[in-house]
Parts: structure tokens; sequence; C-alpha cells
């Protein structure tokens, strides 16, 4: 269908005044295996085409085939991309989970569900469209396998009727999503097509609509892990070694596939090396040797893997070792609810490892900066000589997200104090511990340089400024006392918090990673609903800037909001702020492995402000 | 007036012994790993290695310690407990050009590290790796580790009731493309088998029996230098012959093998045990679990596959160390950051 013709039909169809015009969400309930995230994947891409303002989530189990999986897509005129609480509209396919799904929506909501599953009778206030999903793919394949798969593309179909997405970008999105596959876009063609043209004598009783708006020009679809992925990839990533674990593989195994097509020498070799490790012990080891010998080194893993990462992580801090981990967190504790997101590993991994170790740690929040952090953090490691973890989530890293294009990195490499065979010549020798420069990181050498006074002893025993053991309570104590410098030194280095608001509010709230995008909407939920102005820090880099501290001392109330149960960056916070600002802060924590909502943060907020 | 003092001898580097020599040892007098110590610097010095290709990499315990009591030109890791495999493997795929010699001990290797020594053999990774194998926990005052033997009986009385893990036929069977065992009194043979592990293109594992003086050389002890005297059953007699030497000694064929290892330089095997063929991956590994049934010590060069390919090799790293490549050959170009954007869009 031409593209003139489908927006002259979508003008055609009107929508009641009070129409939900480019402002709903829907959710689309389907078994695990089923195939849906194709149909989904189609669905986000089509309205992203027709230049809207789109989000899509998948929450789904930990499980290959048969459990209950949901993926929500949202759009918003008003370009909210965090999750929205409310269903506008359910796709119901999995008899296992209709009768909830439908009982929990609220009133108004829409319905398209599979005609067998009979959820007329339920309720009286939503809008309901029952489809013969079965008798609609049936002319398509003999295989009843296959069938199951095209019912879900189907659903593609009548929804794209049903909201007036234009078909043209629905076909489009079916030709990039099964690419090269020829039969099998011609198939999932014809499904969405059986969609449309049943849906087509179907009368319109919703006020649900789509109408083209320019909001995605230039614009990519992302997901985190393989923004990060990017990242690593123009650092200049050297040495990778890993251990699958949900939900880092993808950031891994993506970057497998960038550094085979973008990374292979003039001489077609790889300018890399990747293991796959036995476990996360050895991948952190791995990536600690090689940061030791001078690699861009890196690993990738989620909660269970930082756990074992412990001990190595302490080395790495005490022997003052630049490496990379990306920490896409996921529920914890223990194997908690792998494949859920949430923001619980940080106060774990601040300190990671026994003794007084600390870390620095970067908090993304957004894909742009999974991908500016991924770089960065090669150049701090090598800079502060020391892990540093990027600590996404699962939301970030496994959803695809609309996002601005990345910007090529404009600084070159910084490789930090590294003395060269010339440098060691003209100054006869070095101490590799000693804080020449006065900011508490010492010079260091790579193995194999070619100087007899080059080598040094790493180890993760007591050691004085030339790195030789010592049991000197004085070389002890000057030695944790720069480590402490290097470590305050580093919150001028880290990426900055930013602000919104006018600074002038009472009521300040800090946020940071994945919550960020509920924050934006809560802001505005406030001012428009209580007339409330908020004062928003999202923070980016721990030890916490200078800016952190003014931003508190200038509001009399600060709430934390993150996702977790204990208020794990409130506790951070209070450790680093002066004993007269802690008790300003207040929090608003919550984990249940669904993305942060902006409707749950200001209800509470307000709740909170308005308690006596 | 007395003559002036000869000058050092030197190898073809122009360095004497002490340019290899390291910080003095605080381990025991008399214990095993100093005299390991003495073979490898005297194994480096020989063969004329440059002491700052060298990384010594260690975990944890008075093994691991030892790097630092020679060799100090070159650089060394002293890691956690266990863990040196991994340590050595990051530092080798950054630096291919390392020689990476790895330090470990019978608890590092066997108790807390046989999951990384599992997967350090399967992988052939280029390094040498020598376990000071005496079957107890020093810095820890006298435990037991696995390679203690069933029946073995510390001072205090406790006899250790588990099998004792064979590092070795565990190395043979995983893939380990150099296998060795030694006594660190054996001067001459452990000598040899250093030079070897080191022209060896792989992972030339060397378990080396050394007493503990302090805690395990008492009777009772399977790893005493009493019982390996009377335990110890070379398999043969080796002699290396180093890459640039001419060969002029005549030898049986009948009796002895020779080997040419990666870089030129020869291992002559003259057999002692009839039937023992360093070669044959099944029938060393038997022959080596016989043997620790019936008490016996089988030393000597218990495998070799001088065929196999190398993690490095199977990864197809370039000559030169990816840690040092320049920003150009590492961070693609703008055009290709572009490229990439446009398949997303």
């Amino acid at each position: 269908m031409l593209e003139a013709e489908a927006a002259a039909e979508a003008a055609q169809r009107r929508v009641a005044p009070g129409q939900r015009l480019n402002d709903f969400s829907i959710q689309v309930a389907t078994a695990n295996g089923s195939g849906s995230q194709s149909s989904n994947t189609v669905l986000l891409r089509a309205l992203f085409q027709m230049g809207l303002p789109v989000s899509g989530k998948n929450l789904f189990p930990s499980n290959i085939a048969g459990l209950p999986t949901w993926y929500t897509i949202r759009v918003s005129r008003e370009g909210w991309i965090g999750r929205k609480k409310e269903v506008d509209l359910l796709v119901a396919m999995n008899p296992d989970t209709a009768r909830e799904d439908v009982l929990g929506l609220p009133a108004g909501a829409v319905v398209v569900f599979d005609a067998p599953l009979a959820l007329e009778g339920l309720r009286t206030d939503l809008c309901l469209y029952p489809v013969p999903f079965d008798r609609l793919v049936e002319p398509l394949a003999p295989d009843p396998k296959l069938r199951k798969l095209l019912r879900n593309m189907a659903y593609v179909g009548v929804l794209a009727r049903l909201l007036s997405i234009e078909p043209a970008e629905v076909e489009a999105a079916i030709g990039r999503v099964f690419g090269k596959k020829a039969r099998a876009r011609e198939l999932n063609l014809a499904a969405a097509r059986a969609g449309l043209d049943w849906a087509e004598g179907v009368e319109k009783r919703d006020d649900l609509a789509v109408r083209r708006l320019d909001r995605n020009r230039g614009k990519l679809i992302v997901d985190g892990n393989a923004a990060a992925a990017l990242g690593a990839l123009f650092a200049g990533v050297t040495v990778v070694s890993w251990y699958p674990i949900t939900p880092s593989s993808s950031l891994v195994e993506t970057l497998i596939g960038y550094l085979r097509k973008h990374r292979m020498g003039p001489d077609g070799k790889p300018t890399f090396a990747v293991v796959q490790a036995e476990d996360e012990l050895a991948a952190v080891g791995m990536a600690i040797g090689a940061g030791w010998a001078g690699a861009r080194a890196m690993t990738a893993t989620s909660g269970p893997g930082i756990s074992l990462m412990g001990e190595f992580a302490g080395l790495g801090y005490f022997a003052e070792v630049p490496a990379v981990i990306f920490d896409v967190q996921r529920v914890g504790p223990s194997t908690g609810l792998p494949t859920r997101t949430a923001q619980g590993d940080v106060l774990s991994t601040a300190f990671l490892s026994h003794g007084d170790t600390q870390h620095v740690l970067l908090f993304p929040g957004s894909v742009e900066e999974c991908f500016s952090m991924g770089v960065e953090a090669f150049d701090l490691a090598e800079r502060l000589q020391t892990p540093v973890f990027v600590l996404s989530d699962l939301d970030l890293g496994m959803n695809n997200w609309v996002a601005e294009p990345f910007a090529y990195p404009e600084r070159p490499m910084d490789r930090g104090k590294v003395l060269s065979k010339e440098d060691l010549e003209r100054l006869g020798g070095f101490a590799r511990y000693r804080d020449v420069d006065g900011d508490g990181v010492g010079w260091r050498t790579l193995p194999g340089t070619d100087h007899p006074r080059a080598a040094y002893f790493a180890r993760g025993t007591g050691h004085d400024d030339q790195a030789g053991y010592s049991e000197s309570p004085v070389a002890f104590e000057q030695n944790m006392a720069r480590l402490r410098r290097k470590l305050d030194g580093a919150r001028r280095l880290l990426p900055a918090p930013i602000a919104q608001g006018s600074g002038s509010a009472e009521v300040g709230v800090i946020a940071y990673g994945s919550s960020h995008h509920a924050l934006v909407e809560t802001r505005a939920q406030l001012q428009g609903e209580a007339g409330l102005e908020i004062d928003y820090l999202r923070v980016r880099g721990y030890p916490f800037a200078d800016a952190v501290r003014a931003f508190v001392a200038a509001h009399r109330r600060v709430y934390v909001v993150e996702q977790n149960r204990d208020a794990q960056l409130l506790a951070l916070l209070k450790l680093d702020l002066p004993a007269e600002l802690v008790p300003r802060l207040r929090s608003v924590a919550h984990v249940h492995g669904l993305p942060l909502d902006a409707r749950s943060v200001t209800d509470e907020l307000l709740a909170l402000e308005r308690a006596p | 007036m007395s003559a002036p003092a000869p000058a050092p001898r030197t190898n073809r580097l122009g360095l004497a012994v002490a340019d290899y020599r390291g910080g003095k040892t605080t381990l025991c007098a008399g214990c095993g790993h100093n005299a390991i110590s003495e073979r490898l610097l005297d194994a480096m010095f020989e063969l004329g290695i440059s002491p700052e290709r060298v990384a010594k990499l260690s975990g944890i315990g008075c093994s691991s310690k030892s790097t630092a009591y020679f060799m100090g030109r070159s650089h060394a890791f002293n890691a956690v407990h266990g863990r040196m495999p991994a340590v050595a493997t990051g530092a080798v795929l950054a630096n291919r050009r390392l020689l990476a010699l790895g330090i470990s001990g019978d608890g590092d290797t066997a108790s807390i590290g046989l999951g990384q020594f599992a997967h350090a053999m399967r992988r052939n990774l280029p390094m040498v790796y020598v376990i000071e194998d005496n079957g107890v926990y020093g810095l820890t005052k006298g435990q037991f580790s696995a390679t203690a033997d069933l029946g073995a009986r510390l001072k205090t009385g406790v006899v250790n009731e588990l099998p004792a893990i064979d590092t070795c036929a565990l190395a043979i069977q995983l893939g380990a493309s150099f296998v060795a065992r030694s006594f660190s009194g054996d001067k001459r043979q452990l000598s040899a088998l250093l030079r070897a592990a080191l022209s060896h293109h792989g992972t030339a594992l060397l378990d080396v029996v050394s007493p503990c003086v302090t805690f395990n050389d008492h009777e009772g002890s399977t790893k005493s230098y009493a019982y390996m005297k009377d335990h110890d059953a070379p398999v043969h007699e080796l002699t290396y012959v180093p890459a640039r030497e001419e060969v002029t000694v005549e030898y049986d064929p009948g009796t002895t093998v020779e080997v040419e290892l990666h870089d030129g330089a020869r291992l002559r095997l003259r057999k002692l045990e009839e039937g023992y063929d360093p070669r044959d991956r099944v029938k060393a590994v038997t022959r080596l679990l016989e043997a620790g049934k019936g008490g016996e010590v089988l030393t000597g060069l218990l495998f070799l596959d001088v065929h196999a390919p190398t993690f490095v090799d199977l990864l197809g790293l370039p000559d030169a160390p990816l840690a040092t490549l320049p920003e150009e050959a590492v961070r693609p170009s703008r055009a290709t950051l572009e490229e990439i954007l446009e398949g997303l869009r």
C-alpha cells in the first residue's frame, strides 16, 4: 500500500473527541518462545518509522519456552519513554494469563484477544475485540507450528488497522526484521496483511490512534548492551574475557560481532582477543592480567558474577591495575529474578572486596551514555590505574531504545601514566607507587619494557612505594592515604552530575541510571498535577562530584529515587555528606523487577510531601 | 697485593648470573623451593633469555612468594590464591612476546586453583607452569593439600584419608602439550626439564616435588627428601641440547629418543623404563596411575606434543603485542561509526 493512500485512510478514520492520539501504552501478553519478539519489534519499528516517540520493554521470564511473557510499547507525544504503569491496550494471546491480565486493566482499556479465549463476559467497562487468529493464518501455512508464529504477526496487522499505523511502515519494518530470509519475510507480510484485512471489516469503537510526527529524524533504535559494546569497540578494547550470564551476555556477543567486522588488522589478523572463561573469577582475573600488561581489558557480568569477582576486584584496587567491568544489573539477592531489572549492586560494587577497598562507578542513564561511558571507562581506568565498574541494568541493556546518534569520541585515548624505555633512560629509574604528581596516581611500566630498571613487583600484599614487600605500619598507612587521595581525585574526573530545574525549589530529587526516564516525567506530573516544582540531579559517577553535596545543601528535602530495597545510593551519600546534611535525605526505593514508572514515583513523592 | 678478581662469566646477552638474581629469600633454609629458584635462574641465564622479556606470575603460598627471590629484573605479579592461570592468560594475550613463567604450589594449583589449572591446560597457553609440590600448606602451618598421598601422615599424627590428585595425569588427560615431573633435589634432571620447558611452544607443566623441611619432611611423609630418594623412578635420562650447539655425541636409537623442540633445541631421552613413550597420551596416563598405586614417583618428561596449537595460535593474534597497538589500529574510524549507526536507523 502506498504511503499517501495510508495517510488518507488514517485521516478518514475519525476518532471521537477526547481521543488518546499518540499517547497510550500497549501490552502484548504471549508465551515465551512463541515468536512474539519479532512481532513486537515490527510494531515498535513501524511506530518509530512514523516519527513517534516510542519505547518498548520486554518483561520476560527466566525460561526458554512456555512461561508467560509481556511486551509493553508506549507511544507518547510528550516524549516520555519510561514505563507507563497503566495499560491502555492489551493484546491477550496467552490463555494462562488472559483472565488475570484483563481483570487488572483500568476502565476504558481496549483488549484485542484471541477469540477462543472468550473474554467477553469478564468486564463491561472495556472495549473488546475478539479476533479469530487461527482462522486468519490457516490459509497461509499448512504447518501448525508455523501458524503459531504467524498468529503473532497477525495481531500486528490488526493493531495497525485499529490504531492507524501506516501499513507501508509495517511492511518496511517486516522487511527490516526478517532481512534476507525471503520466505519468512513473505509469510510474515501475508500474516500482517491478513490481520489488516480482517480488521478492515471491524467497526472501531475505541479512541486510540497514532498520527505521523517527525520526531525520529536521524535517530537509532538500539539496546544498551549493543551501545556499550560499541563504546568498548571505539574505546579500542583489546582483551575481552567473559562468562555468560543474563542480562550481560548480549553485550559481549554483540561486541564479538563488531570486533570481527571492524577490528581486523591490515594483515587480516584480529587486533583483539576474546576469551570465554571458565567462570567470572577467571574472567575478571584475565582482565586484570591483561590490564597489568597494558591492554585495554574488560569483562561484562551481572550480580552473581560481581559477587564472584570480589577478591580480584580488591587486588585490582590495591595493586592498581586498570580494567573495565560492565555490570548489567538484575534483581538479587542470590539468583533473584535473573531476567528482571534492578539497581541492586550499587553498594556492594562500590566496596567490592575486603579491607578498605573502594571503586569507581559509572551510572549510564541512557543508551547514549552506555556508549559514551563505555568509551570513557577505559580512559578512566588507565588514568586512575584502577578497575572501573559501569553499572548498567537490564532495562537499559536488553530493551530497545530510541536514541540520538552516538558521538564519535573526539578526545584521543588516554593511556594514563606509563613510562617507556626512553623515559627510564632519562630518569634512571622509578618508584611504582610514589605520588610524584600529587594526584595519588603513580607511574607504571609495562612488562616487556626493555630496560633493566623497568620491572616492579605487582602484589596484593602490603608494599612500599617501590612495590617492595612491606609490613611497615607507616608505609601501609601512607599507601592507603595515597589511594584515598587518588579516589578523591576521581570526583573531578568522572562524568559530572546533570541538574534540571531552576535550582531554587525547596525539594530536590536525586536519581541515577535508568530511573532517569521516570524522573523527568515525574517532574512534569508534579508540576502539572500539584503545582509542585522540584529540582532534579542525575548522578553519573561515584565517588560523587562536589556538585552533589552542593545540591543537597541547596534543598530542604532531597528524595533519592532508586530501584532497590535498601536505598543503596542514599547509603553512599550518607557516608559522603557532612553530618548536618544527612537528615535532608529521604528514600523512594523500590525493587519489583519492573522498570520504574513515573506514576508510582509521583504518587509516593506527593504522599511523602503531604505527610505531616 | 692480590690479583684482580676475574670478570664474571657472561651469557650471549652479556649478562652475568647476578643479573638474574632477585631479593633475598625468606623461605626456610633447605626449602626445596629455593633450589627450584636457583635452577630457574640458572636455566634463564644459560639460555640467554632477557630478564626483561619474562613475566613472573604467581598465586598465594610459599611457592608463589618465591618469585620475589629470583630475576629481579623481570616484572612480576603475585596475584590471588589459585588464580595465577587467569592472570597469566590475560598478560600473554595482552603481550604475546612475554615469556610467562607461572609459579604455583600444590594447594594453589590442586586445591583452590584446580578449576583454573584444568582450563589453563586445555588452552595450551604459551607459558611455563611450575608447581612447587610439597603436599602441604606452609604459610598456614602444615595442613594437607590435595596432592598429599593417601595414608601420608602429618607431624601431628593426622593421616590423609583422601586420594591424591595427580596433576600430571590430569594435565595429560586435559590436553596439555608438555608435562613433566621432577624433584627439587635432582639438579641434573630438573635443569634439563626447565630448559626444555623454556624451549617449548605451549603450556609446559612441571610438577616438582619440593620437600617442606618445616612441615612435611618427616617419617611418614611421602613428599620428604628421604621418601623421594627411595621412590624417585625416572623414566629416562635427559640431556638438553641448545639450539645453537653442534651435536657430536653418537647415541643408540634403540635406547634413546631425540625430540626437537620449538626453538630448535633438542631433548635427548635415554630410556630407563622399557616401553615408556612420552608421545602416547593414553599410555602415559595409565602408567602414571599405576605408579601412583605402587608408591613410585615417576619423573622425567611424561608427555610431549610439539605440534599442538597454542591458545595464541588459535586466536590468530598478530605478532605485535595487543597492549601497545597504536590508537589508529584499535579505534575504528569516524566513517565506520557512521556506517554502524546507519544500520541501526
